[in-house]
């Protein structure tokens, strides 16, 4: 039997603000624990929350870049729940009044163009952080107070290779509206994903279960594979899926049921006292709206026309809001900007995996890049000196001419130069031309690399394959 | 006494309890079900009211956007911080161990 499968992603997203949602105290990774802590969000008694404006900001522009419905009207609420991580007991968070209502995000899976639907973001405030010991746990509170977003889609997706494409394409969107790190390390972007099968003419969705807190867009991925395979092979052996949470084993590739009963909440919402509603005003929203940046679907769309590059090249530069900059900087410069593309997507995207750089680390500007390329589309250096230079960019920094100058690297077209390392080429491998008149024609490949190697790789190498060829034939 | 916390209509004392992890003794269940319930009826006068024409709000006072601009203030001495827990590992609050 044939089996759909029905996927939703609540994606919880941690926001780049200097200080916490409700307090002073630096929102910052990797401090020695429990040094970024205070009364507000160590939940002393009395201690008063005060919201941080920038939380709500970063929240709508969010919202806005997935086209959300921004409500007048928002509004914190209490969940209330017991967890060590959880110091007052209660976690201010949005209830029925979220910042942001409705919204999508556009993936496209095997070619395929799909629109996933965001039900809401709300805003609210992280836990600390536990580590689990043989019989006990510590807590870390640095991070209990820095402001969360969630985000929720409706169950829409139908694959893990759907869900995957919609977080890839989320971060695209977080990363390019600069509203959060998305370091995954760091764990700024964390998944709850749900998940449901049923037989295909069935029409009410099947039972679902739940995977808490994935940390990867890879484990997700391996989680909902497995989950899925689970969930089907269940129902093909006669039996229910229990609605539940289950935890991902990574290691052992599979996904375990976690105590229930510990999970069987109710959370007794009720607004925040505490805390004053938020009224967003037209006018608000709209000067919000106009700093927006352009998303990367519509930029992958226009550098495609705007440069006459293929849909594959657009899709690479554009992944990466800082090399998309990098490439149109350096595009505008050039006449030739499918050249300018693959300097990027080939030599430049190397260096920087191999160094661990963001693009704004590397010494090769977009302009000596673009002057690289007049150089190799204008015959004065050819390609193996082009990348010489590339890599004294890489090393150095500088102009492209400045170095073709200074290391001698332009190109030999001087038919009576090339023709006297064409003669040494010829003269010290009657071999070669032997075989090339016996029909390899692999000789004359080496002869070439002889004549580059007698002219020390400033020859034309067409020059010379060709001046070879007229000599020999 | 069983039935009579089941009822929607009456208040389960132990159900509440449980979420706000009290233990309470059978008697204690009992005197609280009839406190409790007495301050229900209390607030109950309120259904008496006509609130139809009234917007529902989350705060009785007339006031909203209370923000803060996003800067740092000083957090707590971590010292003084641990000098609340109860026992600590790593400076870290340690506490039993949480189940999976």
């Amino acid at each position: 039997m044939n089996y759909k499968v029905t996927i939703g992603l609540e994606t919880h997203v941690q926001l780049k603000t200097r200080s916490k949602i409700f307090c002073g105290c630096a929102n910052q990774y990797a401090d020695p624990p429990n040094t970024n802590v205070c009364p507000v969000c160590l939940g002393y008694p009395g201690a008063l929350p005060a919201l941080n404006e920038e939380a709500i900001r970063l929240t709508v522009m969010t919202g806005l870049m997935i086209d959300s419905q921004i409500p007048a009207y928002s509004k914190f609420d209490r969940k209330s729940y017991f967890y060590p991580d959880m110091p007052k007991n209660y976690q201010i968070s949005q209830y029925d009044k979220p910042l942001c209502v409705g919204g999508y995000v556009d993936v496209v899976v095997d070619g395929q163009k799909k629109r996933v639907d965001i039900t809401r973001i709300h805003l609210e405030e992280d836990v600390g952080k536990s580590t689990h010991h043989e019989n006990s746990s510590v807590v870390d509170f640095n991070r209990a107070g820095t402001p969360l977003m969630e985000i929720v889609t409706e169950p829409c997706m139908e694959s893990e290779d759907e869900a995957f494409a919609y977080l890839q394409a989320l971060k695209q969107i977080l990363m390019y509206g600069g509203v959060s790190h998305c370091n995954l390390e760091e764990g700024n972007i964390r998944c709850d994903v749900n998940c449901s099968v049923r037989p295909e003419g069935q029409q009410e969705l099947g039972t679902k279960t739940e995977l808490k807190n994935m940390n990867t867009f890879k484990g997700v991925h391996r989680a909902l594979k497995a989950e899925i395979k689970r969930q089907i092979s269940v129902l093909e052996k006669g039996g229910a899926i229990q609605q539940e949470t289950r935890r991902w084993d990574d290691i052992a590739g599979v996904t375990i049921a976690m105590r229930s009963k510990e999970y069987a909440h109710d959370y007794r919402y009720f607004p925040e006292p505490d805390l004053m509603p938020v009224l967003l005003s037209a006018e608000q929203i709209e000067q919000w709206k106009t700093g927006l940046p352009e998303r990367p679907a519509a930029r992958r769309e226009r550098i495609q026309n705007e440069y006459g590059i293929p849909e594959y090249d657009a899709g690479v530069l554009v992944a990466d809001k800082l090399i998309a900059d990098y490439y149109e900087e350096a595009a505008r410069l050039s006449k030739n900007p499918k050249a300018v593309s693959n300097w990027i997507m080939t030599e430049v995207l190397r260096v920087l995996s191999e160094n661990e750089w963001e693009i704004d680390a590397i010494k090769v500007t977009p302009r000596a890049l673009a002057e690289l390329v007049e150089l190799l589309d204008a015959k004065t250096i050819n390609s193996n000196s082009a990348k010489d230079v590339f890599s004294v960019l890489v090393n150095e920094g500088g102009n492209p001419r400045d170095i073709v100058k200074a290391k001698g690297l332009t190109q030999v077209s001087d038919t009576g130069a090339i023709e006297q390392f064409v003669d040494q080429a010829l003269a010290e491998n009657p071999r070669s031309i032997a075989d090339y008149k016996a029909g390899k024609s692999v000789a004359l490949q080496h002869l070439v690399g002889q004549v580059m190697r007698f002219s020390r790789g400033k020859a034309n190498p067409q020059m010379a394959a060709e001046m070879l060829r007229q000599k020999l034939d | 006494m069983a039935k009579y916390t089941e009822s929607t209509e009456h208040i389960d004392v132990s159900y509440v309890a449980h979420l706000a992890r009290l233990k309470l003794t059978p008697e204690e269940t009992v005197l609280y079900q009839s406190q409790l319930e007495q301050i229900l009826d209390y607030v109950k006068e309120l259904q008496e009211l006509d609130v139809r024409e009234v917007p529902p709000m989350a705060h009785p006072r007339p006031v909203n956007n209370v923000f803060r601009a996003d800067e740092g203030a000083p957090s707590l001495p971590h010292e003084r911080v641990m000098d609340n827990a109860p026992a600590q590992r790593d400076d870290q609050f340690l506490v039993p161990k949480i189940v999976e």
